[in-house]
């Protein structure tokens, strides 16, 4: 175990815990973009800032989510010079997004009406914020890695291969979830389950229960679980409740 | 240049052999592809993706990711203009107009017939020598307006 201090508290966390993990267990609110539990993490919204003192006296900034916590480390969550800096990053990243009303919840929770930058065109960016939340679900969660960053600098951008090659996703909907902006739609009609990226859409089939005859799951999502738990595909003919129901 | 499928697959193949079928080796076994290949076409780089076992969008992701990579096919000769400081103040934008009107295209175009891509870089390095015109790895140092028509010439 790790004994640090945040705030003023004295804690102890297991060694390559990050700080952020630390001033959670202690009920320490640090906003967050960027972050979650399910994945490894990334440090691209750069709101999670605080500020350390080292057991050496070294004083800086640094992203708690990325930074381990160390013996003696002395953690200050909230200084006038970070609300200052978590104010101007989220004042960025509104002119990136002007119109996701998560950031502007955030921007207002950081003590910033508007953005002082000059705002982009809304269409161009779809209130994405490239945090990578949902490359990284994809990738380290699922394991299909079906989305990806393409291009680089400010031509960066989420999206499948070739803006149309969707062969890898099972429709599973995870980036959906995970994305902290909603800057993905998804919508299941007409037995199809329908994307609506960034920068593409998809579209894939729904299965029908074999019992009541709701769509339940995409059928590629039934053969990846299928494939991963080893149980035959038949198992993933009915939907969950139909299912549950017999087991009772 | 058409190619089968197969005819593909006999061209990445030695390819991959030579960077040890190793996805750690990506970014040159992209750069002999395209060596190879004059550019990255999509059916490239989804056989790279089989062979090496490793996400599409990893291979798509770093293909995108450098600039030096062409995705479109592109001319038979690569011209490149440099536009860093020190060609620039010796005039670099004054050939550059000339081998765009010479060409009729813009950076990052290919002229009609295949022969010629164009692009511009910013310091090749070489900056005594400006301003730089490079052909197909080939420096010309000293470039004059009126030289630049003889020296596309030697181009086929
Ligand atoms: S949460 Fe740490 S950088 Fe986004
Ligand atoms: S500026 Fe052209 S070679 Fe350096």
């Amino acid at each position: 175990m790790v004994k640090l201090t945040i705030d003023g508290r004295q804690t102890e966390a297991k060694e390559g815990a990050m700080v952020l993990d630390a001033a959670r267990a202690l009920n320490i609110y640090i906003p967050t973009l960027c972050a979650h539990e399910s994945v490894s993490a990334y440090g691209a919204c750069r709101l999670c800032t605080v500020d350390i003192t080292t057991r050496s006296g070294r004083n800086r900034m640094v992203t708690s989510c990325l930074y381990p916590v160390e013996e003696g480390l002395a953690v200050k969550t909230t200084t006038e010079k970070i609300a200052a800096h978590r104010r101007m990053l989220i004042q960025l990243l509104l002119a990136r997004c002007p119109e996701s009303p998560e950031l502007k919840a955030m921007a207002k929770k950081l003590g910033a009406d508007d953005t002082p930058f000059p705002k982009e065109d809304p269409a161009k960016n779809h209130n994405c914020i490239l945090c990578a939340l949902c490359t990284r679900a994809c990738d380290e969660v699922v394991g299909q890695s079906a989305i990806s960053f393409v291009n680089r600098g400010v031509a960066r951008e989420m999206a499948i291969p070739f803006y149309n090659d969707s062969d890898a996703c099972i429709a599973c909907g995870s980036c959906f979830y995970i994305c902290p902006t909603n800057a993905i739609q998804m919508t299941d009609k007409n037995g199809k389950r329908r994307f609506v990226m960034p920068h593409n859409t998809m579209e894939f089939e729904l299965a029908q229960c074999a019992q009541c005859g709701r769509y339940h799951l995409p059928k590629r999502q039934i053969a990846w679980m299928a494939k991963k738990s080893g149980q035959p595909l038949e198992f993933f003919a009915r939907c969950i409740s139909c299912r549950e129901e017999v087991r009772l | 240049m058409k190619l089968t499928a197969q005819q593909l697959k006999n061209k990445i193949k030695p390819i991959l052999g030579k960077n040890h079928n190793d996805p750690a080796m990506l970014v040159s076994i992209l750069q002999d592809t395209q060596t190879e290949l004059g550019y990255l076409p999509r059916k490239a780089l989804a056989e790279i993706h089989k062979e090496l076992n490793i996400p599409l969008t990893q291979v798509y992701g770093v293909a995108t990711f450098f600039k030096a990579f062409s995705l479109e096919p592109r001319g038979r000769h690569q011209i490149q203009v440099c536009m860093g400081t020190a060609c620039h103040v010796r005039g670099a934008e004054k050939i550059l107009d000339t081998v765009e009107r010479e060409l009729g295209i813009m950076p990052g175009e290919n002229d009609k017939d295949l022969r010629f891509s164009l692009e511009t870089v910013n310091c090749v390095g070489a900056c005594a020598l400006g301003p730089i015109v490079i052909v197909d790895g080939d420096y010309a140092g000293e470039m004059k307006i009126d030289k630049v028509k003889p020296l596309l010439k030697n181009y086929k």
